[in-house]
């Protein structure tokens, strides 16, 4: 039991806050899944605009649902958007990235030119233009982010990978006769996870961020279903008869982009010392 | 060196085609007719016909793509399809309030975070660089057009400061434009200058390291003046490198920042384009800021290498 | 989290903010003595140019009408036809001829007279093969233009229009210079009371009085159209000051603020916009009637008036606007009752309801409207997917394609019941008696007539609850109370200044 304390302690703080925060936020679109305190889509325009209070704890919208139960909803539909972004991107973006490593200098160029090619157009500029072709909506904002996140991963597990070719248990592995297919399954693979999965919980973050831009400009998440990102651009035609609406919103995609970059930033320094400074960098 | 400045440009002309080709595409896809948009719903068909035609949206699309293309490398931009302006000026006109909107965020995101990047290496480990590393992780968490409507809240709602958007125009003066600016640039410059303060503190860190930063605090040199005659300089070559690169974070910030002022400036135009399908103008204005960030990204390489004699991989 | 340093750092940078922000906020007040002879509107929209005859966008008429275009005949605040360019008019007894005797002295801003010749340039170049002008089908009825004499133009219909003069008061009807149509895009030129200034693209058009204006001289002489799109800025211009008018005002949560307000006085009045749950009448399953009409009984126009327009607009039960000749009050045909919708599902087989797609455009009360909408028939099972879409796809797929379930969307055009007879409309509405009703009404001068054959047209279109029939969009105007003279209502789409004064 000390020795787990012990060990608690010495892991960066940054895991530790950014862990919490992100737990925070799992646990609320958890429990939106089974309590919400009013139903997040019902609507009762009597009830509209009103002030935090004992009923609705963050007050209503414009059209009388409790903001507290959108905010959880909420949560559920940004982390869902996140993820299915960041698992979109990975798994087009490692194995390109292990294929671009291992197939020498066409494979390399190539990757690296459809990188070039991608990080030309600003990931919201991007995003905005897929929405526009593909149209409005959850699926295709996570087809847009996807595609952004695909490159970097591309670009992440190629670097990470060619270091991990250049060492020796590898070219030991060529030698003894092993195919290349099989050297990067059993011996790069493994070795560049932590990178990913570091850059996945940056990209996780990014994309929480990006979702939630869409979404207020109405590019993302539809209605009913309530969108952080959304609510915010609602809020912002009630800035002068209800100000307050602007702030729960905004305040949740804060913390979860924050705990998510503490979490990466944790888990970089925990995976790699070499890299550990002060706690929150 | 000229290999690779040769391999440096070809790259940089195949991106610039490329993204032509790309951008193109995606806006073959999108649904609409800019014609139907200008003429309504009671437009009759032959009327419509008759403007698509004044358009030259009825020639086949390899037609038009050659003569985009060909007018853009003449320098030639086209006509937009709604305003009926030639594209150079349009964007001209938006230039002048995006630029001074993106200088004035990179040079409040510069006097804000290089000093506070500083004094936090300056104080590694203690309460002042955990407050400014914690300011560096808010600012990159904190969504811009939230943080945006946040200070529209503050100055424009509850004190009645600044209008909460649009922009007067240069000719009514210099200071009416640039207070119309600033609460925009500020939404803009804030995510630039928590990325930039982490940036400094950290290269000013590894210059602290170095052995003559070293004996300079041995031979009893305020701390001061080591930070502001020793580790400034030498930080500063990464810290300009970072703001270059920002140019594109700027760009796209500004899109969804100018939505939130209501600026006309740049990032809504292609905003409102895209909504109005103003292919032309989408067209041109993505395929600019495109090139532009290409250029910046090549030019960046092309000094690193310049500078850093080790030979340099791409990407 | 280090709480205390953090807040540190915050007030740090928002201390540099504020002090940047103090210098540059104090701007001179200036007093007002005499009447003021200038105005600043406000406008929602920029419009994309300045033709009114080669663009549809509303926001062109807006600053233009009657400010600086001039048809041949005009549309006053209350709708009525009045002389524009034309002083008066002559119609033979078939109908078929009318004869326009055009004012004396009559100039376009560019110095040269506005005669005959270019008002028979302008009609034929609006009905030409090559013609662009959004509103063609107003001018399909003209068989040739002549022009006699300067002042005279004599116009033959090819088939009697009962709504020609109506129609040649539009701003798509307005007059304009061979020498200077090509370039009225950006620079219009016309024979109003109020000449082009200048235009700071994404901001403003000004426009100051003509002083070669041959009619009665206008009391402002400068406006200003300020374009905002946001609600809230434009809360905070008006509350600034910045400006003067703001008509079509739709942040209606912001009304009563203003109505408190003794500096600001707030009128609402009508539009022409019917705002309707446009629906496919050729899809599955709202080929149904009973589906239809289950959906009206599931719609409660209360609580969506309230919802979107807080209270401030007219519910209606078919096409036709409560404030003109022929209406009838159809709004309790198909009451608020879930329970009743639930049980014409069933009975049209969907008693566990349907999936559906509502598209809809960009404007706010679209987008507010569809969101109710969705909600009040997930109640009664209809489990609706809102799609957002910009105008181009949305006329394109939707208004065009016909590619649609649900759409929101307020038609604008004055008298339009007329669209549910187009054989290739977008509601894919066919009624033998609707048309029959049609026929008779365009073979019909006699206004007691015309308006019991409308009462029909109306009839047969919520018997058969072609679209859901929701509310009239209202038109609110917000003002400093010593404006006089804006327009109450919007029978066109217009921001007619020429009556305008300071007290």
């Amino acid at each position: 039991m000390r020795r787990l304390v012990q060990r608690v302690r010495r892991l960066p703080v940054s895991l530790l806050l950014g862990g919490l925060l992100t737990a925070l936020v799992v646990g609320a679109a958890l429990l939106s899944l089974v309590w919400t305190p009013f139903p997040a889509e019902q609507v009762r325009v009597v009830a509209r605009l009103r002030p935090p209070g004992p009923v609705h704890w963050l007050g209503t919208d414009h059209f009388g649902r409790d903001v507290l139960s959108m905010i959880l909803v909420g949560a559920r539909n940004s982390l869902a958007v996140g993820a299915a972004a960041v698992a979109l991107g990975a798994l087009l973006g490692v194995p390109l990235g292990l294929a671009a490593s291992a197939w020498g200098r066409w494979g390399d160029e190539a990757v690296a030119r459809l990188g070039d090619l991608l990080f030309a157009f600003p990931a919201v500029l991007t995003a905005i233009l897929l929405t526009a072709a593909l149209g409005a909506g959850a699926v295709n904002v996570v087809l847009a982010l996807g595609l952004f996140n695909a490159a970097v991963f591309a670009r992440v597990a190629r670097g990470a990978a060619l270091a991990v070719w250049r060492r020796d248990f590898v070219r030991a592995a060529l030698a003894l006769g092993r195919g290349p297919l099989s050297v990067t399954l059993v011996h790069v693979l493994p070795n560049i996870a932590g990178v990913v999965i570091v850059q996945g919980t940056v990209l996780f973050a990014v994309a929480v961020l990006n979702e939630a831009a869409l979404s207020y400009l109405g590019l993302g998440i539809q209605p009913p279903s309530p969108s952080w990102g959304k609510m915010l651009g609602d809020a912002q035609t009630f800035l002068f008869t209800a100000p307050l609406q602007a702030i729960f919103p905004g305040a949740a995609i804060a913390v979860t982009v924050l705990g998510l970059n503490l979490l990466g930033d944790g888990l970089r320094d925990a995976l790699d010392p070499r890299h550990r400074s002060a706690g929150l960098l | 060196m000229l290999a690779f400045l040769v391999r440096r440009l070809l790259t940089l002309a195949l991106t610039a085609w490329l993204a032509t080709l790309v951008v193109f595409a995606v806006l073959e896809a999108i649904p609409g007719d800019p014609a139907l948009v200008m003429l309504g719903t009671s437009a009759q068909p032959e009327a419509v016909a008759a403007l698509r035609a004044q358009m030259g949206l009825d020639r086949p699309w390899p037609v038009r793509y050659a003569g985009w293309v060909g007018g853009m490398l003449h320098g030639d931009f086209g006509t937009s399809l709604t305003y009926a302006r030639p594209v150079a000026g349009l964007v001209a006109d938006r230039l002048a309030i995006t630029l001074p909107l993106a200088g004035l965020a990179l040079v409040l995101s510069a006097g804000i975070a290089i000093p506070l990047g500083l004094f936090a290496a300056g104080r590694q480990g203690r309460a002042g660089d955990w407050a400014v590393m914690a300011f560096g992780q808010m600012g990159i968490a904190v969504p811009g057009f939230w943080f945006a409507i946040l200070l529209i809240l503050l100055f424009s709602v509850r004190l009645g400061w600044f209008s909460a958007g649009g922009f007067p125009g240069w000719e009514a003066g210099a200071g009416p434009a640039l207070k119309a600016l600033l609460l925009p640039a500020v939404a803009l410059a804030l995510p630039e200058a928590a990325i930039l303060a982490r940036i400094t503190r950290t290269a000013a860190l590894d210059t602290l390291r170095e052995e003559y930063v070293r004996t300079a605090v041995a031979k009893g040199l305020p701390r001061r003046a080591v930070l502001r005659r020793h580790v400034l300089p030498n930080a500063l070559i990464p810290v300009a490198t970072i703001l270059g690169l920002q140019f594109s974070f700027l760009v796209a910030g500004a899109v969804v920042v100018e939505n939130v002022f209501t600026l006309p400036g740049l990032g809504r135009l292609l905003y409102q384009a895209i909504g109005q399908h103003d292919l032309i103008v989408v067209q041109s204005v993505v395929v600019l800021l495109a090139v532009t960030v290409v250029a910046v990204n090549a030019l960046v390489d092309i000094v690193c290498a310049a500078i850093d004699p080790r030979p340099r991989v791409t990407a | 989290m280090p709480n205390r340093q953090r807040r540190t750092a915050l007030a740090i940078t928002m201390g540099a903010v504020l002090g940047l922000a103090g210098a540059l906020a104090a701007g001179p007040v200036l007093a007002q003595t005499a009447p003021r002879t200038d105005l600043v509107v406000g406008m929602r929209l920029e419009p994309p140019h300045l033709d009114p005859t080669a663009g549809a966008a509303a926001a062109i008429d807006e600053v233009t009408y009657a400010n600086l275009y001039e048809p041949l005949t005009r549309i006053d605040a209350e709708g009525k036809v009045v002389p524009g360019l034309a002083e008066k008019w002559e119609v033979s007894a078939d109908g078929l001829t009318y004869t326009f005797h055009l004012r004396k002295g009559a100039k376009f801003h560019d110095g040269t007279d506005a005669d005959s010749a270019d008002v028979k340039f302008s009609l034929d170049r609006a009905r030409g093969a090559d013609s662009v002008n959004a509103q063609k089908g107003y001018f399909a009825a003209i068989a040739g233009v002549e022009a006699p004499d300067a002042r005279t133009v004599v116009v033959t219909l090819s088939r009697p229009d009962g709504l020609f003069l109506f129609h040649m008061a539009s701003g798509d009807a307005a007059i304009v210079a061979p020498e200077s149509a090509g370039a009225n895009k950006q620079t219009p030129v016309g024979t109003g009371p109020f000449k082009f200034e200048r235009w700071v693209a994404g901001d403003r058009v000004v426009l100051v009085r003509n002083p070669d204006y041959d009619g009665p001289k206008p009391a402002l002489e400068r406006v200003t159209f300020r374009f905002i799109s946001d609600p809230a800025a434009q809360v905070a211009a008006l509350k600034a000051g910045d400006i003067d008018s703001f008509p079509q005002f739709d942040t209606y949560e912001a009304l009563p603020q203003f109505r408190d307000d003794g500096a600001f006085t707030v009128m609402v009045g009508t539009t022409e916009g019917e705002t309707i749950l446009g629906t496919n009448n050729a899809r599955k399953p709202f080929d149904d009637v009973r589906v239809r009409r289950a959906m009206a009984h599931a719609i409660d126009r209360k609580t969506l008036i309230d919802g979107v327009l807080f209270g401030n607009g007219a519910a209606i039960g078919s096409h036709f606007p409560p404030h003109r000749a022929g209406y009838v009050d159809l709004t309790g045909l198909y009451p608020y009752d879930p329970d009743k919708a639930k049980a014409l599902l069933a009975e049209a087989g969907l008693a566990n309801g349907f999936e559906t797609t509502l598209r809809l455009p960009p404007p706010i009360y679209a987008r507010r409207s569809g969101e109710l909408i969705a909600a009040m028939l997930a109640e009664v099972g209809i489990r609706v997917t809102v799609e957002p879409m910009e105008w181009a796809p949305w006329l394109e797929k939707v208004f065009k394609g016909k590619d649609y379930d649900l759409t929101l969307i307020a038609h604008t055009e004055p008298l339009d019941i007329d669209i549910y007879g187009r054989p290739d409309y977008y509601f894919n509405y066919r009624s033998e008696r609707f048309n029959a009703v049609g026929a008779e009404l365009d073979r019909t001068q006699d206004n007691a007539k015309r308006n019991a054959l409308y009462g029909e047209q109306q009839r047969i279109l919520a018997e058969d609850a072609v679209n859901g029939f929701l509310f009239m969009l209202p038109s609110a105007t917000v003002q400093k109370s010593a404006v006089q003279g804006m327009w109450v209502n919007r029978p066109i789409q217009a921001n007619d200044v020429t009556g305008v004064r300071w007290k």
